[in-house]
């Protein structure tokens, strides 16, 4: 264009030039902050903040401890008693619970008996989209597959019991190992402390989980039963079938004060805080007890930083014990991390040099332990385990243990509140430092910028070239003609955002199927996988015919290569859209989400358009695609698959990760990129 | 001066000719206080004070009291006088041209005389608003624990209440003033009682039950604050009610950090109006006040035995329990007692023991009930009588109540009993039929269930015998539940299972009332009454609701808690919980075993539930309005700059512009480069890409050195935030210890 000759032409805006200047630089654009994602993600170490207590009504530590040598003496009783039992009647499982039970009545604690039976872990894709209370299983259940929770409550003297704190020591009652005989006298001795205790505000529940079925089933059961319980009852274990249960029920009639081990499910109020205690049994490192912190993410919400804190607090400054946060132990040893530490370590250094007051720099030692625990923290969000949180104690039984349970549920129970809201979204690098949320986002936002951008740039790209050819073509025709075309191009887009859709439904639909062929009677493997292919191809047929080919009109009105810069415009979009919901569902999920899906964003382009032009670089980039492809479609197939499979590797020795609804749409969402992006490649070029 | 003391003598006289009158009808006022303990099964003692406060119809007696309290009658007295009384009462204050008429009134309207004197024509106002048939008002902290203490007594029924404030009242007035009358004494009430009883006056707080709650037909008012917390304020001014206050009698006991040290308190006040009760004619107007304590006796040995399994009973006396002795009796009271009830299954496990230990088998028939030499307890202070109920409903046995008069004790002899236990015993109290809990259901900030469960008690079976017709034995139980109005219930979801199989609301409900809730006027009320088969082992209610949301006023301070939904009502009116004792006209004249005696329904108080509703965050409005701000200014700027130019003007500076070529950054920058080089600036040559190629590269350089400069000043003012912080949380932690 001329422009000396025309009239100076009015200039846009700053923000519009700065806009343009962006899209028409895009590829720069997106290289540099794609970069600088990773690296702020890499950088979150170093920017982490020292943990405080922001509820101060929780007032750790404030009060002294009440627990004195007679609790302490009947806990270890209280624990031979139950190694003994073990020894003497291993088979039928119901002596233990029996046992505690009966220690928890003489207390003068209410008791009850949870019978459960563990859920088959069934992957159940419209978990999320249904309602609450789940249906009704109906299972014949056998009479061994039964477990026993016992459940001890304590009322608060005068409290109204509008709210409960949850205890959880889990136990094989099959088998009980030293460490779960200690975790049981632990809980053991701070309910009968409990008991006696008038400063009580909230009901105590202790719950004794029966982890023959694994950990998590007896604590998932009994939450269920807590919070939305069958009134059918017909997958309930009855007595009457059962004789060892019923047996448990006759033992000890007329034996305790006032009231009997009930029958039915005894409750509280609305559960404010549960603590999960678990005694280690490995015995090294002994030189100084160690408490660990499991923190782990239901739903992408951390537990809340301030219980946290308070455990922290209270073992750091009130007991001296050493403070561990769960953390991703292969990942000390890594080289690429130890490098990186080292760099960001001798950055900080400089900086110091150069201005003492520039304190920024960590050690490397400390970064690798940072992003190692870090990495299991977003690690828990993605699988979404159960909300649990366990200080492990290594050892014997002694005070300073029994002292720092007692000040936790000290410290909940001063609090008339719930926890705070915005204390949840954190990530954790040691038990004292965490990142908040407003700055892991950079790294996301860092991450996510360059699709907006490659959007933009996508799409005037499309409009400015299609502009000249259609100008050319109608340069005869009347206006009318013209102002009728100008509409259509400017609603063009629509055309590809059908062709996405349709795409993404055939995504979803193909995610969906298996669960619903897992439904069909006796199938193998393979005529199930045969069965899912061939659905697969048929709904896509089905959908093609249906709303009509998506290219077919398309390609009639303008020339293919335009095509796909739209359908890449929407699709680029359409990820966007997806993954900044998602982050703000569950971060971790969307980080690693938008780690895989962004790079196949950018890449992508029809293998055809690559292997017409003949140069080195189309070539190089047609490879780019495909191998992202092929590495992308496994990596977020497997874990998918891992996910909702139900079983996964969990850390923390719990058997199995519960179907989480989170996961379950991340697979769909990355489903339906995955798909999107083959299609891209192949299906679009006609 | 001389006014006043006019006033003083017009008084002393008027007072005097109105007591002399009182001697002549015969029936006086009459105040009596009366103590139940009873030892409970899980180590505990209830303590249960009574009492009786009487006066005659005003229409006989006159508006002046020697006992009753005048705040309560001056309440009352607005209440209960019939119409006639009323407008007599109207004229005479309209007449009153002697200052001794004016004087009498006042003084029995008000202690502020004078201030009465002025407003009489407000104070005759609210005669007509002050109706009050029947009222009651009980402050309770803790729960009562049915399982344990048991739910089929008449003290259970009639004395537990839910946590918190409950409020009742019937009024004598037409329907459509029965709002206006609640309102104002929800107000007299909480003046009177130093509470928030004043909440209760909104609409949204109370509720009109029609046939589930009491037997009144509709104008009674019930409303409930479950988070209002007890303590000895609302103490005092009960006791400012009786004649003694604390000072001398029963009432001495109540030790403070001892009766609030128990399981369970519950001050109870209720107030009937006699015009209206049949079975006190006599009386114009009858005050009970009751405070039912659950206490745990100190004991020094109960660790030894413990795990021998049975363990010894606490022992337990007056002085160990409150702390304080019994010395004299109010001597204002007409009688003074103190009862040591044994229940019945007690009774019958203590005759068991007696039949084992007895060495002699013939001896068995010479035990006689109650008898206080057993091997088992022990009573220090042998009681004046011994009552025995007959004809007991409960096959445990029937109970025993020992009686002990304090007319014999004065403050240099103590009242001292001392209950002893010498083995130890199991028994367990007698409960309703089926034990109620509630409870929520779901979880999440949109949905939620309510959920009441009704589990057969163990000796429920045994008198499941009441009701039987031709549908077969139905036992019925009655529902009464209000639900807050952010709390949207759905009726229609209502479900019933019994024995945990589904059921068909027809077969089961009997007769069903619901008022749905209006946002922000009104609560949910639901009435039920239910026909059970009378073998069942449990029954379920549920009903669905979703959670509502409020204005950002509505919040209550506490927000974050969560929100109460009050206790339901569950009801079982085929059981009377009355005690029948041996027909004796001494016992008659004991108030507290008269009332034992009364009929009352079983009545159960279930769970208050929290319900966590969305709170917002309540600094919000201030980011708003800094938002806001923002955006108003932007807009505003960018507004006013639009149209403050010219299009001439924009022309000609783009044509300035244009013929400049360099743009103003370069020539900034180039001045700002100039000055850090330390030479003087030159104005820049002709634009050559050369110096354009510089400039970008400067610009890349300053910015990087700026943002990085900003971001290590912005992290370093972070830190030393973060640190202080830090350090005042810690400050004020260490000081806490």
């Amino acid at each position: 264009m001329a422009e000396s000759e025309e009239p100076p032409k009015a200039k846009h805006r700053l923000l519009i030039r700065a806009g343009i200047l962006i899209i028409t630089h895009s590829l720069l654009v997106s290289v540099i902050c794609c970069t600088a994602g990773v690296l702020a993600l890499l950088l979150l170490p170093i920017l982490a903040k020292n943990t405080y207590i922001s509820e101060n009504a929780l007032l750790p530590g404030s009060a002294r401890s009440m627990l004195s040598a007679h609790e302490f003496s009947d806990a270890n009783k209280f624990v031979k008693e139950i190694s003994s039992s073990n020894v003497e009647a291993a088979s039928t499982g119901i002596e233990t619970p029996r046992l505690i039970a009966q220690h928890i009545a003489d207390l003068g604690g209410e008791v009850s008996y949870h019978k459960f039976h563990p859920q088959l872990n069934k992957f159940h894709p419209l978990y999320f989209f249904s309602s609450p209370d789940p249906g009704i299983v109906q299972v014949n259940y056998s009479c061994s597959s039964y477990g026993i929770n016992t459940v001890g409550i304590i009322r608060a003297p005068r409290g109204d019991g509008k709210e409960a704190i949850v205890l959880v020591t889990p136990y094989n009652s099959l088998n009980i190992t030293p460490g779960e005989a200690l975790s049981l006298g632990l809980a053991y001795s701070v309910f009968s402390l409990l008991t006696c205790v008038s400063w009580l505000a909230k009901d105590v529940i202790w719950l004794a989980a029966d982890s023959r079925h694994g950990e998590y089933a007896p604590v998932a059961a009994w939450l269920r039963d807590y919070h939305a319980p069958t009134f059918g009852g017909s997958g309930k274990p009855n007595a009457e079938i059962c004789g060892e249960i019923s047996a448990l029920y006759e033992s000890n009639a007329n034996q305790f004060i006032g009231s009997e081990i009930a029958d039915h499910f005894r409750r509280a109020g609305t559960i404010a805080a549960g603590l999960v205690i678990k005694v280690a049994d490995r015995s090294v490192d002994v030189t100084r007890d160690t408490l660990s912190i499991y923190a782990e993410a239901s739903n992408g919400q951390m537990p809340n930083l301030d219980l946290i804190n308070t455990v922290n607090y209270l073992a750091v400054h009130g007991q001296g014990l050493l403070v561990k946060v769960e953390k991703f132990w292969s990942l000390l040893d890594s080289k690429w991390l130890k490098v990186f530490g080292e760099i960001f370590e001798s950055v900080g250094k400089m900086a110091k040099s150069l201005n003492p007051q520039w304190v920024f720099g960590i050690s490397a030692m400390e970064y690798i332990e940072g992003t190692a625990t870090l990495a299991s923290s977003l690690y828990n969000q993605l699988m979404q385990s159960l909300w649990k949180y366990h200080p492990s104690v290594i050892g014997t039984i002694r005070q300073s243990k029994l002292r720092l349970v007692e000040g936790v549920i000290r410290s909940i129970n001063n609090l008339l509140e719930k926890f705070h809201q915005s204390f949840f979204l954190y990530l954790l690098t040691s038990s004292n430092k965490f990142v908040s949320v407003g700055v892991y986002m950079i790294a996301f936002a860092l991450l996510v910028a360059p699709l907006p951008v490659v959007a933009a740039s996508l799409y005037s790209d499309a409009n400015k070239r299609s502009p000249t050819s259609v100008k050319h073509k109608l340069s005869s025709s009347p206006t009318s003609v013209d102002e009728a075309h100008i509409t259509f191009r400017s609603w063009r887009w629509l055309s590809a955002a059908k062709t996405v859709f349709i795409v993404q439904l055939w995504g979803a639909v193909v995610t969906l199927l298996p669960y619903f062929i897992c439904q069909l009677p006796n199938c193998t493997p393979t005529t199930s996988l045969l069965v899912w292919v061939s659905l697969s191809v048929f709904g896509l047929v089905v959908l093609h015919l249906v709303l009509g080919s998506p290219s077919a009109f398309v390609s009639a009105s303008q020339p293919q290569e335009k095509e796909w810069a739209l359908l890449k415009s929407v699709t680029v979009s359409a990820a966007f859209i997806g993954l900044c919901l998602m982050s703000v569902i569950n971060f971790a999920t969307a980080e690693i989400g938008a780690l895989l899906i962004v790079p196949m964003c950018l890449m992508a382009l029809p293998l055809r358009l690559n292997t017409s032009a003949h140069t080195f670089r189309a070539v190089a980039r047609a490879a780019f695609n495909v191998v992202f492809i092929l590495v992308g479609c496994p990596v977020v197939s497997t874990t998918s698959v891992l996910v909702s499979s139900g079983f996964g590797l969990n850390p923390s020795g719990y058997g199995t990760v519960p179907r989480t609804s989170l996961s379950v749409w991340f697979t769909f969402l990355a489903g339906f990129y995955v798909s999107t992006f083959c299609y891209i490649l192949v299906d679009s070029p006609h | 001066m001389v006014r006043l003391k006019l006033v003083l003598v017009l008084f002393i006289l008027c007072f005097a000719s109105t007591s002399t009158g009182k001697e002549k009808e015969g029936i006086e006022e009459q105040f009596t206080e009366e103590l139940l303990l009873r030892p409970l099964p899980d180590r505990k003692v209830l303590a249960h004070f009574h009492f009786d406060t009487r006066a005659p119809p005003t229409a006989s007696y006159g508006r002046h009291h020697r006992i009753f309290p005048k705040a309560i009658y001056q309440l009352r007295s607005f209440l209960g006088v019939n119409q006639n009384a009323q407008s007599a009462m109207c004229k005479n204050m309209f007449q009153a041209s002697s200052p001794e008429q004016s004087l009498t009134a006042s003084y029995a309207g008000n202690s502020l005389a004078i201030k009465v004197l002025n407003t009489n024509l407000a104070l005759l106002d609210q005669v007509h608003k002050f109706q009050v048939r029947e009222m009651e008002l009980s402050f309770t902290q803790g729960r009562w624990n049915y399982e344990r203490w048991g739910g089929y007594d008449p003290i259970a029924s009639s004395n537990v209440k839910p946590p918190g404030v409950e409020l009742w009242a019937v009024f004598d007035v037409p329907q459509d003033q029965v709002d206006a009358s609640w309102k104002n004494l929800t107000h007299t009430l909480s003046g009177l009682f130093c509470a928030s009883v004043n909440y209760l006056e909104s609409s949204t707080a109370y509720s009109a039950p029609d046939w589930s709650f009491r037997e009144f037909s509709g104008n009674l008012r019930y409303g409930t604050l479950p988070r209002e917390a007890i303590c000895t304020e609302n103490l005092t001014p009960w006791l400012k009610l009786l004649p003694c206050r604390d000072k001398a009698g029963l009432s001495g006991l109540m030790n403070r950090s001892s009766i609030y040290r128990g399981f369970y308190h519950s001050q109870r006040l209720h107030l009937t109006s006699g015009e209206f009760n049949s079975e006190a004619v006599n009386y114009g107007i009858m005050l009970e006040q009751t405070l039912t304590v659950v206490l745990e006796p100190n004991t020094l040995e109960s660790g030894v035995t413990r795990s021998s399994g049975l363990a010894l009973q606490p022992s337990w006396s007056l002085s160990s329990l409150f702390g304080r002795e019994l010395g004299e009796r109010c001597v204002l009271a007409k009688s003074s007692n103190v009862y040591v009830q044994l229940e019945g299954s007690l009774v019958s496990v203590l005759k068991n023991k007696w039949e084992e230990t007895s060495a002699y088998e013939a001896d068995t028939l010479s035990y006689e009930e109650g008898s206080l030499s057993n091997p088992s307890f022990e009573l220090s202070v042998s009681p004046n009588r011994i009552i025995k109920e007959v004809n007991s409903l409960h096959p445990e046995g029937s109970s025993i109540l020992y009686h002990y008069m304090m007319e014999n004790y004065s403050d240099s002899k103590p009242f001292e009993l001392e209950f002893k236990w010498k083995s130890p015993l199991v028994w367990s109290c007698p409960q309703a039929p089926l034990h109620a809990s509630r409870f929520l259901m779901g979880s999440g900030n949109e949905r939620g269930a309510i959920a009441i469960s009704l589990q057969a008690t163990k000796r429920s079976d045994d008198f499941l015998v009441a009701d039987i017709d031709e549908k077969g034995c139905r036992l019925r139980v009655d529902v009464f539940q209000v639900v807050p109005w952010y709390v949207k219930v759905y009726y229609h979801t209502l479900k019933l299972f019994v024995d945990e199989k589904p059921q068909s609301q027809a077969d089961i409900i009997e007769k069903m009332r619901v008022s749905p809730s209006e946002d922000k006027v009104s609560p949910g009320v639901m009435e039920l009454i239910l026909r059970l088969p009378c073998g069942v082992k449990s029954a379920a209610i549920t009903l669905e609701f979703d959670k509502g949301f409020l204005h950002i006023d509505e919040y209550p301070p506490d927000a974050n808690q969560g929100f109460d939904i009050p206790s339901a009502v569950v009801s079982f009116p085929d059981f009377q919980a009355t005690m029948h004792f041996l027909e004796d006209n001494s016992s008659n004249e004991l108030p507290l075993v008269s009332k034992m005696k009364e009929r009352s329904s079983v009545l159960s108080y279930t769970e208050v539930l929290l319900v966590p509703l969305t709170t917002p965050d309540f600094s919000m409005p201030y980011n708003v309005i800094t938002i806001t701000c923002t955006v108003f200014a932007l807009y505003f700027g960018s507004l006013l700059n639009a149209l403050r130019k010219r299009v001439a003007e924009e022309e000609s500076r783009l044509k300035s512009k244009a013929a400049k070529k360099s743009g103003r950054v370069p020539l900034l920058l180039s001045k700002l480069l100039a000055k850090v080089r330390g030479k003087p600036w030159e104005p820049p040559q002709a634009a050559s890409t050369s110096s354009s190629q510089i400039s970008y590269k400067l610009i890349f350089k300053v910015i990087l050195v700026a943002g990085i400069a900003a971001v290590r000043r912005g992290k370093a003012a972070e830190a030393a935030q973060e640190k202080t912080c830090y350090n005042t949380s810690t400050l004020a932690f260490s000081s806490y210890i």
